[in-house]
């Protein structure tokens, strides 16, 4: 079935056809396209990495890491004015009392709930959209963790500071890897259905920039299945973990002490606000795709617009590798209606190739991400080697069909059921014919800056996931963003527990941060009439916008 | 996403739908109102174009989380079809209406450390599926193409590996439970069985257990803290020195040469 493809790209894909055989034996013989040497990919990385360009990225005004230099659609939420400033409500009677609260309800944010409700602490989880709506359920081929007898958290380690290029935060990689092992055993102990050999062992499998097979996986759809195994779990702790859905956090409270004591929500179907008093408070917000940095469509999740990195920033949260933003290198190019979606690693991780309009491999398949992506453009903008769809898009072709050959039959089928349906929807079996991709905005490298107890530079306020920033330095390899949300999810919810067991209290919860903030950003010139955080991405024509005539904020 | 214009310069439009000047329109009633929306786009970047700012009804529109399962009929048409708003490309005379969320029942507290069969574990927690009258309705409206029925009947017979398994890509949006006549919320029976499945029907990984052991007994920490304190070049050495485990080795049979930090 390749009807989906128009007769031009089919002609292209000829020549995909026409080289596989060979391509097939080199790769039999364990003889691929070569590596790229630590000169060549700096090279490649400067000259087309969206990073490592000018565009697009100005000086941040205001706050602890004023002066630094961040993609522009975040400066503007940043130099933004709380929509609370000017309320000024009545803080003394709290709403809701509780032990620790949790913002966030994807993967992060449901372990560290389930962590602190472990440890006997009640929690209440407010989420701004379902509980499980979350860049996790998206996350498709794996989670790292070095289980297998060759490999060790040591070698994890290794692959995670070389895949960063060496500037992750040491002591969060060793957190993260050290700590892999035990959540993957907790995941099987919570029934989740991992792929395994028939005597139960892992399967494990290379990913970008591994030296020892440690993805774990379950079909493509490893993060949903943990997504769902979490919350299935976590509806059965409602003694201890109340969940609030449709019920952003939009400011932090803060008490006299300059610790966090809380936040305040807003249910967002009734409009009403809601103020949680809170002993300690853990952020899981996730990721900015949806600020959509540069343009550029993105694999992320319609909740994914940083709304704990504004919170955290206006009450004084440093914030750290802000500027690095991963793409990754194989969103859907066509057809239009997936366009920008994510095509896993784990694609590559099979033996597909990438291939130019040539049907010429022209990079090593399993650079870490960045390089590949940065390759891909280079091989379409550069060298005018990409395909060209009939909307004027380009990518490269990501020869899927070699998987079958190489594996035998059924294979595609098997190991990528959801990439499988999504394609055969538009007509495209990619088991018989090629992928067209090109790199498309994933995730965010940076984010709150943490220790390896997952705490902030807030007393009270922890983060974990990809709301925080270091883990991964300035490229995160595959397999660990859900090995990251859940380790520092539990390390979370265990840290918040030590401290409540130390006594930790929440003062008079206060919100005179925002009048501060908003006075600092009138002082420094930048106040533009926005309001932040965003909570939901806009996505109405400029016809549409115009008339809506009562919305003024240039951002909301 | 980049588009690209003649020169290749790309030209950004993050998300939101810019039709091309030849775009074609249609027309689509969205709960019951008319809208001309450009041809091609999904269900969602249709109800985005007019307007809508969802709350509800949309989350990953990547077709995996389950929250825009739609109903909709073709005008003229008798017939009732579902989809994901985000993986439904919009037809003429659609006449549309998202199911945001559905009632459903979920029996409390898993017990994944019982000793009670796994099959009777579940036709303890939902007797309900007995009352299926086999209809097939909740196979032809899943959006995913699982045959739910079939799973349900695996269930029946006892068979809880097979239904965990011919119910693995469920998204649990919801739309089974919406139109079975037996009032079973098949989706919430499934993600039992598959969590059943998992921890009480398949072996442990026995590697696992034994290398989180090893963590638990601090085994890495000296390693760990041993890299935290390296230079940068120290790292870079050992980075470009470590063995890679060849790609199409057994699992377990190949060993590096340097085990010294296993």
């Amino acid at each position: 079935m390749s009807e989906g493809y128009t007769p031009e790209m089919l002609d292209l894909i000829k020549k995909v056809e026409e080289s596989r055989p060979q391509r097939l034996s080199e790769s039999r013989a364990g003889k691929g396209f070569p590596a790229m040497s630590m000169d060549a990919r700096d090279l490649v990385l400067n000259a087309y990495h969206p990073d490592y360009t000018e565009e697009g990225r100005r000086a941040l005004g205001i706050g602890p890491n004023k002066d630094e230099v961040y993609p522009e659609e975040l400066i503007d939420l940043l130099e933004s004015r709380s929509i609370l400033e000017a309320v000024k409500p009545d803080l003394s009677t709290p709403d809701y009392e509780t032990d620790v609260l949790v913002i966030g309800g994807g993967g992060g944010g449901s372990a560290a709930a389930l962590s602190a409700a472990a440890e006997g602490l009640d929690v209440i989880m407010a989420t701004k959209l379902r509980h499980g709506d979350s860049n996790t359920v998206m996350a498709e081929g794996g989670i790292q963790g070095a289980d297998q007898e060759p490999d060790s958290p040591y070698y994890h380690y290794l692959d995670v500071i070389g895949g960063g290029h060496f500037t992750n935060e040491p002591s969060l990689v060793a957190a993260m890897t050290n700590d892999a092992p035990i959540i993957i055993e907790w995941l099987e102990s919570l029934g989740m259905m991992f792929d395994k050999h028939p005597d139960g062992r892992m399967k494990a499998r290379h990913g970008g920039g591994t030296s020892r097979k440690r993805m774990h996986s379950a079909g493509d759809m490893t993060g949903a299945e943990i997504m769902r195994v979490l919350r299935d779990e976590t509806r059965d702790r409602t003694e201890k973990i109340k969940i609030l859905e449709f019920s952003p956090a939009v400011e932090l409270l803060m008490d006299e002490n300059g610790r966090c004591a809380g936040a305040v929500l807003n249910n967002m179907e009734t409009g009403a606000y809601y103020t949680v008093k809170a002993k300690t408070t853990i952020i899981a917000t996730g990721g900015t795709g949806r600020l959509h940095y540069r343009g550029f469509a993105c694999t992320n999740h319609y909740g994914a617009t940083g709304d704990g990195l504004v919170m955290a920033y206006r009450a004084g949260a440093k914030l750290g590798y802000m500027d690095s933003v991963q793409y990754h290198p194989t969103g859907t190019a066509y057809p239009e209606q997936n366009v920008g979606l994510l095509v896993t690693e784990k694609v590559r991780g099979l033996g597909g190739q990438l291939l130019n309009i040539d049907g010429e491999q022209f990079v090593f398949p399993l650079e870490p991400r960045d390089v590949e992506s940065a390759a891909i453009i280079r091989e379409c903008v550069g060298n005018g080697k990409g395909v060209k769809t009939p909307t004027g898009r380009l990518g490269v072709w990501l020869d899927s069909p070699l998987i079958d050959e190489l594996h035998g039959p059924g294979t595609v089928q098997r190991e990528l059921p959801a990439k499988y349906i999504q394609f055969k929807r538009f007509g495209i079996d990619i088991a018989k014919v090629p992928m067209l991709v090109y790199p498309t905005l994933h995730y965010q490298n940076g984010g709150i800056a943490i220790n390896d107890q997952s705490e902030t530079t807030i007393p009270g306020l922890y983060a974990a996931g990809e709301t925080t920033g270091g883990v991964h330095g300035h490229n995160r390899l595959m397999g660990n963003s859900l090995l990251d949300i859940l380790v520092f999810g539990r390390r979370a919810g265990l840290a918040a527990a030590r401290a409540i067991a130390d006594g930790a209290q929440a003062g008079a919860a206060s919100l005179n941060h925002l009048v501060e903030y908003g006075k600092a950003l009138s002082d420094a010139g930048l106040d533009r009439g926005a309001v932040s955080p965003m909570i939901l991405p806009n996505y109405a024509t400029d016809e549409i916008r115009s008339r809506r005539w009562d919305v003024k904020s240039p951002t909301v | 996403m980049t588009k690209c214009t003649e020169d290749n310069k790309p030209i950004m439009v993050g998300d939101r739908t810019i039709p091309p000047p030849d775009a074609r329109y249609i027309t689509i009633s969205i709960m019951g109102q008319p809208y001309e929306v450009p041809e091609t786009l999904t269900i969602l970047k249709a109800m985005e174009f007019v307007g809508y700012q969802f709350k509800r009804g949309c989350g990953c529109r990547g077709g995996i989380c389950g929250a825009c399962g739609t109903f909709y009929r073709i005008e003229g048409h008798h017939t009732l079809k579902t989809g994901l708003a985000c993986q439904t490309v919009v037809e003429p005379g659609m006449i549309l209406a998202q199911i945001p969320f559905f009632p459903s029942n979920r029996a409390a507290e898993l017990d994944l450390e019982t000793k009670m069969p796994a099959d009777q574990q579940i036709a303890t927690m939902y007797p309900e599926i007995f009352r299926c009258v086999g209809c097939g309705t909740c196979t032809r409206t899943c959006p995913m193409d699982i045959d739910v029925m079939g799973y349900i009947a695996h269930f029946k017979r006892g068979d809880i590996m097979g239904g965990a398994e011919q119910s693995f890509d469920c998204i649990m949006c919801g739309l089974c439970a919406a139109r079975c006549p037996a009032n079973i919320s098949q989706f919430n029976v499934a993600m039992t069985a598959r969590r059943i499945a998992s921890a009480r029907l398949t072996p442990k990984s026995e590697v696992t257990a034994a290398r989180a052991e090893q963590v638990r007994a601090g085994r890495y920490e000296p390693m760990l803290a041993e890299l935290c304190k390296m230079s940068k070049d120290e790292l870079k050495k050992l980075y470009v020195e470590r063995e890679r485990e060849p790609d199409l080795a057994k699992p377990g049979e190949w060993m590096p040469e340097d085990q010294t930090h296993l």
